[in-house]
């Protein structure tokens, strides 16, 4: 067991979630937890239009209901929030979409109305006998709808840059082997196990909002400047998390309008939005179009790359993924060509969705890459092979470390790759026909600034403090691993805090970061504690270790030790700093994060650097995924019995969580590839399937095995601790391996995401 | 979720007797407490019969084949010895369909009444549902309807029938036992429900206040050779796409008799009646199998979204047919 109180912990041990046992018998609070007496609960009435205007509530009906105190609607709230801006614009807000600011109507699913009542009960019932009448206009649905407005990614942002070097065109003209194919993804929502929910409550002029996020000082400096108050005058509380995968990274508008409920009412109040308001209050990931251009020599070396795609988004704010600095820096090409573009539509604004820009481009260049395997006749591994590459083909620079094909050398082993017969629809197993597929997965390592409170006592026990955030990720656990390896403590004496204002602030939980900025703070506040109390035993008359170095002392199971493990006690050597407690608020700035990054972060602002943005080089952690399919010959139902991924991204801090966590992201893919899609009536620009029973995720029949394989790989440039990011790696190549395995069962080649069986009924049963 | 006054029944005659009109029964409510906090069901009474559960055995074997509680749970029924040997058809249906939670919950009788999953349906915001609300129109007809029927569909309605059971039933001659204000009655499984015409909001041939209490599956040489195959988008917790209800009487190498009912595609239970009669008397092999599903299908009329079911109920037929074929029995 690694389990044991004494132990000491090591960086990399598989050990049990701090937080488990918490969260498994129910004593951890989540955002709509908190024990407060007496709340109002509020109800939201959403818009059954996508574009036009609301000519008139009656809420007479609404306001008989017993119970109901309050109705907030246009009329009554029109200049009760200040507008902030969009969050790649320098502001705070996922959508600058203001619900209640007008009578207008952006998008289907917005917030028109928030009924306020003394149950829960009262107010749905409260919100479903609102009269609401709309003067409708015809929406603009998404792609291919009249009256949409197409942007080109450079001119939307300021930063944007289309990734391009040689000349694509003419290379593509002369290559020998080519690919040339159109691709799509689809509509997809995050639909966290918990629910939207927002509680607030006002004491005098201090606001303190409980709100499951991902990014707690980015909601605080934005809810403030929505409200005009003081940053320090709100507080936000979010200890746990019941899901997130980016939907909780940027603050909605719904926050505000439940803190401006609560001061009118003189009352706090909860909000839990509806599954179905889920899909259109918060964000999703929108559906992409892909067209890709392989040209290859003889041999499979890639001559040329072309990847031009387009991005919905909503009718004001310019989101867009941009997922071509991935795709076109994956294998060397001498020829790269890229654009991205942006549709602005009557949706709501699109967010953050885990592997926001790779999972929606990789799945075009993973298949194409397989569509030019085949065309080659070449293992689509040995294709890969002969891609690679140790310095990306744009700028030239230096990957940190990189170690796909030692990801595809130990999957093929794993996965028996040698079975594979490369002639599709050739292997069955009775009535199933078998597909094998496989694809490269990549995503950035990228880190912000980040500031931590670690404190030691004499009795032995620490505490970290920093406003970062587990999402389910397991990151209380490896913060408390790092401060206990560091501090010579069993696991069991570190306790962690995270997701309140009230402590130092860290990045938002988004692009994987949080695992190498808050383990490396927590490090160098630890060092900073080890430093205090090392010098003070170097120089001590009374102590075994005077005279040595004092960077060659380190804490060890409870004891100050040096290089030959004599030492003294923690306590023994501790009282020569204090008789209480030595507490280091600690800070530290990444690579390539800009200097004024620890001032930003206490403004809520985001701070990351890393990926394909450095100056100098390039860090990504890589693998490979393969995938086993089978698809029922005559009916053509899709069943996916085994999905393994190998992965290399630099220190595991905690082999079980980090297993479990790329395991969910290998789960996820299948799911991205076979299951999840948002439907939308592009008549009235709504969204059909708003609900855990139309929305498909796959149950655990649909997943028999899947597999995580960890390769250990030592990267000393990328951080001090050598992490990358790997809450996002998981779920990036799945979709293009799953749809290279329905090739490969079936003969036909899938474009369009979710893959359903009825794109493969066209032909006859085999 | 609108207030509702609340009565609980001690037995069927009086449960039958307390429902007027605006009143519905309460079994499991796994569809009709969801249908009242999406506001889609108003009732002013719930009539509750769950005192009736354990009012008659789950299964009575009796001379003639099987009487079914109707108060029963899904998945007591489904986990009867008799069911699972006897009449593998049920025990499948009922095994295959929602989630062990919702089978624990769910009665059969309120099985077979469930509402269709139609979103336009089961969402009010959506302005036009003919089930809903007569006479505003249908949605789903040029809207999204992937999972929507093409046998027995309207221009006024073309909402499938969602259930599982009720296609073993129809495909085993099943009857219904009911009480009503006018006293007992048994009717055919097969005049239960109703195509939609113009009259969508009409789902059954039941009278006010009448409770179904029991069905009645006749034994046959057809029970034991049973299968139901459900073929959808995951592999648990999911309506069906298509699904086929097929029970054989193979002698020698031909089909005596067979009994086919097709689900997921159909506005109500459909029994395939004329490819039962294709397979009479043939030896089944892919091309009659092949045959008679085309015949299953031959009036289905489909929209953009769900032209595909039409190939694969078909299919679904198919391979159904050969797998019951090759049960040994």
């Amino acid at each position: 067991m690694t389990d044991t109180a004494e132990a000491n912990v090591r960086l990399g041990d598989p050990l049990n979630r701090i937080d488990a046992q918490a969260k498994v018998t129910g004593a951890a609070r989540y955002g709509s937890d908190p024990d407060i007496a007496r709340p109002v609960f509020a109800f939201l009435a959403v818009s059954s239009i996508a574009r036009g205007h609301i000519t008139r509530i009656d809420d007479r009906q609404a306001r008989a209901v017993s119970g109901v105190l309050d109705i907030l609607t246009h009329e009554n709230m029109a200049a009760a929030i200040r507008p902030v801006k969009f969050i790649s614009e320098g502001g705070y807000m996922g959508s600058s979409i203001m619900p209640l600011s007008s009578p207008r109507v952006f998008h289907a699913g917005q917030i028109v109305a928030v009924v306020l009542a003394d149950s829960f009960e009262a107010a749905r019932e409260g919100a479903h006998r609102l009269a609401i009448s709309y003067a409708d206009e015809t929406p603009s649905a998404g792609f291919d709808s009249e009256g949409v407005e197409v942007v080109p990614g450079a001119d939307a942002s300021k930063e944007h840059q289309d990734p391009k070097i040689g000349d694509a065109e003419a290379a593509f003209a002369a290559a020998p082997v080519k690919v040339d194919a159109q691709y799509s993804t689809p509509t997809q929502h995050h639909n966290p196990l918990e629910l939207f929910t927002t509680t607030c409550a006002w004491e005098a002029d201090k606001l303190t909002l409980w709100e499951s996020s991902q990014n707690v000082h980015a909601f605080k400096n934005g809810l403030a400047q929505q409200l005009g108050i003081n940053p320090e005058n709100v507080r936000v509380i979010s200890p746990y998390i019941g899901g997130a995968f980016g939907s909780r990274g940027s603050l909605t508008q719904r926050t505000a309008l439940i803190a401006v409920a609560a001061k009118r009412l003189g009352r706090p109040v909860k909000l839990v939005a509806s599954r179905d308001q889920g899909f259109t209050i918060a964000s999703y990931r929108a559906e992409t179009r892909h067209h890709i251009r392989l040209g290859a020599d003889k041999d499979g070396k890639l001559q040329s790359l072309t990847h031009e795609a387009f991005e919905v988004t909503s009718r004001p704010d310019p989101y867009m993924v941009s997922g071509t600095d991935a795709s076109t820096r994956l294998y060397a090409c001498p020829n790269v060509s890229s654009k991205v573009s942006i549709v602005h539509a009557d949706r709501s604004t699109p967010g953050f969705m885990r592997a926001p820009p790779e999972v929606p481009y990789l799945f075009p260049l993973e298949s194409a890459m397989d569509e030019l395997a085949a065309a080659l006749q070449m293992d689509p591994v040995e294709l890969r092979r002969v891609n690679d590459t140790k310095t990306e083909p744009i700028k030239g620079l230096p990957y940190t470390s990189r170690s796909l094909m030692q990801c595809f050398d130990k999957g093929t082993k794993a996965f028996d790759w040698q079975r594979r017969d490369p002639r599709p629809g050739s292997m069955r197993d009775g009535d199933w026909l078998v597909g094998l597929g496989c694809a490269s997965t990549m995503y950035p390592t990228q880190m912000g600034a980040a500031t931590a409170r670690v404190s030691l006592t004499l009795s032995g026990t620490a505490k970290v403090q920093t406003a970062a955030h587990d999402i389910g990720t397991g990151a209380y656990t490896v913060i408390a691993m790092t401060a206990a390896e560091r501090l010579g403590l069993p696991i069991q004496k570190v306790t962690v805090e995270l997701g309140d204002t009230e402590l130092p602030p860290a990045p938002g939980a988004g692009g994987s970061n949080t695992t190498a900025s808050v383990c490396n703070v927590v490090a160098k506040a630890c060092e900073e504690i080890r430093a205090k109390v090392a010098n003070a035993a170097s120089s001590a008359e009374d102590s075994k270790l005077k005279g040595q170095d004092q960077k060659a002392l380190r804490f060890s199971a409870g004891r100050l030790v040096g290089p030959d493990g004599a030492g003294e006690e923690l306590e023994t050597a501790m009282r020569r700093v204090t008789n209480g407690a030595i507490e280091i608020y600690a800070e530290n700035t990444p690579h390539g994060v800009k200097p004024d990054a620890i001032e930003k972060l206490y403004q809520g602002a985001q701070t990351l650097a890393g990926g394909a943005k450095l100056q100098d080089r390039i860090q990504f952690a890589f693998g490979a995924e393969f995938v086993e399919l089978r698809v029922h010959r005559i009916t053509r139902e899709i069943r996916c019995p085994r999905v393994l991924g190998v992965f290399a991204a630099g220190r595991i801090m905690n082999m079980k969580t980090a297993t479990s966590q790329l395991m969910g992201g290998l789960i996820w893919g299948v799911s991205s590839a076979l299951h999840e899609g948002t439907e939308m009536d592009r008549r009235y620009g709504r969204f059909y399937n708003t609900d855990l029973a139309e929305y498909l995720i796959p149950v655990n029949a649909d997943i028999p095995a899947a597999e995580v394989i960890l390769l250990p790989e030592e990267d000393h440039e990328i951080n001090e601790l050598g992490i990358k990011g790997i809450g996002e790696l998981g779920n990036v190549g799945t979709n293009a391996a799953v749809a290279n395995a329905v090739f490969h069962a079936t003969g036909v080649r899938i474009r369009n995401l979710p893959i359903r069986l009825e794109q493969l009924l066209g032909t006859a049963s085999i | 979720m609108r207030p509702f006054s609340y009565v609980r029944a001690e037995d069927a005659i009086t449960a039958s007797q307390s429902i007027g009109a605006g009143s519905a029964f309460l079994a499991g409510g796994t569809t009709l407490l969801d249908l009242m906090k999406l506001d889609v069901m108003r009732p002013e009474t719930l009539v509750d019969i769950n005192s009736l559960r354990g009012s008659a055995p789950a299964v009575a074997l009796t001379q003639g084949g099987l009487r079914l509680s109707a108060f029963a749970s899904m998945a007591e029924t489904a986990a009867d010895p008799n069911i699972e040997h006897d009449y593998p058809i049920i025990a499948q249906s009922l095994a295959l369909a929602a989630s062990p939670q919702l089978r624990n919950m769910a009665t059969l009788g309120g099985n077979v009444l469930q509402r269709t999953r139609c979103n336009y349906f089961r969402n009010p915001s959506w302005r036009a549902c003919n089930k809903r609300e007569p006479g505003s129109g249908c949605a789903a007809l040029d809207g999204v309807n992937r999972k929507h029927a093409v046998l027995g569909v309207s221009p006024h309605c073309i909402a499938s029938y969602a259930g599982d059971f009720a296609q073993a039933l129809i495909a085993l001659d099943a009857a219904v036992e009911t009480i009503g204000p006018a006293g007992p009655r048994v009717i055919k499984f097969e005049a239960l429900h109703r195509t939609p015409g113009d009259t969508p909001q009409t789902e059954t041939n039941l009278g006010q206040g009448e409770l179904i209490t029991a069905f009645i599956v006749p034994r046959a040489p057809w029970t034991r050779r049973s299968l139901y195959l459900k073929i959808r988008d995951r592999e648990s917790y999911e309506f069906a796409l298509a699904s086929a209800a097929v029970a054989l009487d193979i002698e020698g190498d031909a089909v005596k008799q067979a009994r086919i009912a097709l689900g997921g595609i159909a506005t109500r239970p459909w029994r395939a009646h004329a490819a039962e009669q294709a397979l009479a008397g043939k030896p089944l092999n892919e091309d009659i199998a092949n045959h008679a599903s085309q015949l299953a299908l031959a009036h289905a009329s489909a929209r953009q979204g769900n032209a595909f079911k039409v190939e694969l109920a078909r299919r679904t037929l198919r391979r159904a047919l050969l797998q019951a074929a090759s049960m040994k029995v």
